[in-house]
């Protein structure tokens, strides 16, 4: 309470007498009041800390970390460098076999079929025609091995082969200047991300894994592998993308996982 | 901030802007701790799981909701914390010298139950070693927690921690570490209560209430 404490005898304004005033009141109040209000919070706020019982339930508390997750979507915007390129490594170092994971099961997998697949290309782009997997696998194709991390803490290396998403974008004439690009997903999922991570030289429209075309459970017949973003950020199966200037969230993103989700 | 008063009753033992940055890093460990180790359990990698009820958050990305929150409470608590303690000499002045003779000496006569808690403004050399542990020890569990959540762009940072996966165990450690350190901590204060008034604001010689 030093914060508003005044010399009294040389200013006398009627704020520093009503502080004054104030203290003096509490001060006659407080010891036990003070004292029960001290302790029922103490316990209490510890309680539900520990819990997470009242603090996850309200939704102001809720709004709050909400905007805070916004910003730090903006912190990891301005920390974002394009030209860092994530750690890659030996064949040996592969992590065998490399889990699945989705949120399903993996007896649940899509499978698609090559014949009838058809990407749509929509949004700020120039040109809207559908790419058949044999038009995607004629582009100029790139291998990666990196490192896949889960937003549950675990990590896998894997072997992934693919068009450039960078060199996808301008082929087909996509505003660069955009915000966002989102995701359709056969298997009813969806995602979005960031133009800069878009562009980043090790993000991939994946077509194979490990040399070999990409296995169901890994996203046939496409996926998008981003070494600088978490797994939910990967979408597989992918069927359709379009190029935004509007917020377009994510199945998980939309649930509280953050939306930026990579380094 | 004016301190003026005409009685002049004896100063508070600790200055307002570290008992402030005091209580403020406890919310912010309790919230952090709570919540991650409710993100340890979605993969724990030690073989055991963290009880639901001690964790915070209620699921996976609500928990990382209130981690992520929390690390810039402290985050910038630290860097007030440390700023105001070197700028204003207290860290020069409260936990040096520090030697391993001190540290010795004072452990022992702690446990023959003889070493004097009389004055809260001076720091034996345990709490010395003790509260500079802590400050590295948070040190290391923010680096590595920088590592986890931008591991791409801390290229060299993630090096010197061994990695992502090490940084993961490191940031693991470091947590621990800090649990043991509070649960000690809670203790002393549990045995030495005018410590705790100490810290929210008693006065020097005033004969504890």
């Amino acid at each position: 309470m030093s914060f508003f404490k005044r010399p009294i005898a040389t200013q006398v304004d009627a704020d520093a007498v009503l502080i004054d005033a104030r203290k003096l009141i509490e001060k006659r109040l407080s010891p036990s009041s003070r004292r029960h209000f001290l302790r029922g919070s103490l316990t209490l706020g510890g309680l539900s800390l520990l819990t997470g019982c009242a603090l996850d339930g309200d939704a102001d508390v809720e709004a709050a970390l909400q905007r805070i997750s916004r910003f730090n979507d903006g912190v990891q915007g301005l920390l974002f460098d394009p030209r860092q390129l994530a750690p890659t490594y030996s064949q040996d170092m592969i992590t065998r076999p490399f889990p699945f994971n989705a949120y399903y099961g993996e007896d649940q997998v899509r499978v698609v079929e090559e014949a009838g697949y058809r990407l749509e290309v929509s949004g700020l782009v120039a040109d809207k025609r559908r790419w058949t997997l044999a038009q995607l696998r004629a582009m100029a194709q790139q291998e990666q091995i990196t490192r896949h991390i889960c937003v549950e803490g675990w990590s896998a290396i894997g072997r992934w082969g693919g068009v450039p998403f960078g060199d996808f974008l301008r082929r087909v004439g996509a505003d660069l200047g955009a915000k966002y690009v989102g995701f359709q997903c056969a298997d009813d999922y969806h995602t979005s991300i960031d133009m800069a991570t878009a562009l980043h030289p090790q993000t991939l429209l994946a077509l194979s894994y490990d040399g070999a075309p990409l296995p169901p459970k890994y996203g046939f017949p496409m996926k998008l592998r981003m070494p600088t973003k978490l797994g939910y950020k990967n979408p597989k199966h992918i069927t359709a993308l379009y190029v935004t200037n509007s917020f377009p969230g994510g199945y998980w993103e939309d649930q509280g996982y953050n939306w930026f989700g990579g380094s | 901030m004016s301190q003026a008063v005409f009685d002049a009753p004896l100063p508070p033992i600790h200055p307002l802007w570290m008992r402030i940055s005091h209580w403020l890093n406890a919310a912010a460990v309790l919230l952090l701790v709570a919540s991650g180790w409710r993100i340890y359990d979605a993969s724990p990698f030690l073989g055991f799981s963290i009880p639901a009820g001690l964790t915070l958050g209620g699921w996976l990305g609500g928990a990382l909701q209130w981690h992520f929150a929390a690390m810039w409470l402290l985050v910038a608590n630290g860097l007030f914390y440390l700023g105001m303690n070197i700028g204003t000499g207290r860290l020069a002045r409260k936990f040096f010298p520090l030697t391993a003779a001190g540290v010795l000496r004072d452990a022992l006569a702690a446990l023959r139950g003889r070493l004097s808690h009389a004055d809260p403004r001076h720091y034996n050399s345990v709490q010395r070693l003790a509260y500079l542990f802590v400050m590295l020890d948070l040190a290391l569990i923010v680096l590595s927690g920088l590592v986890l959540w931008k591991s791409v762009q801390f290229a060299l940072l993630r090096e010197l921690l061994g990695g992502y996966e090490f940084a993961r165990r490191i940031h693991f450690a470091g947590m621990a570490m800090l649990v043991a350190f509070i649960v000690v901590h809670l203790a002393m204060v549990a045995l030495v209560p005018r410590s705790l008034l100490a810290m929210l604001g008693a006065r020097g010689q005033e004969k504890s209430a």
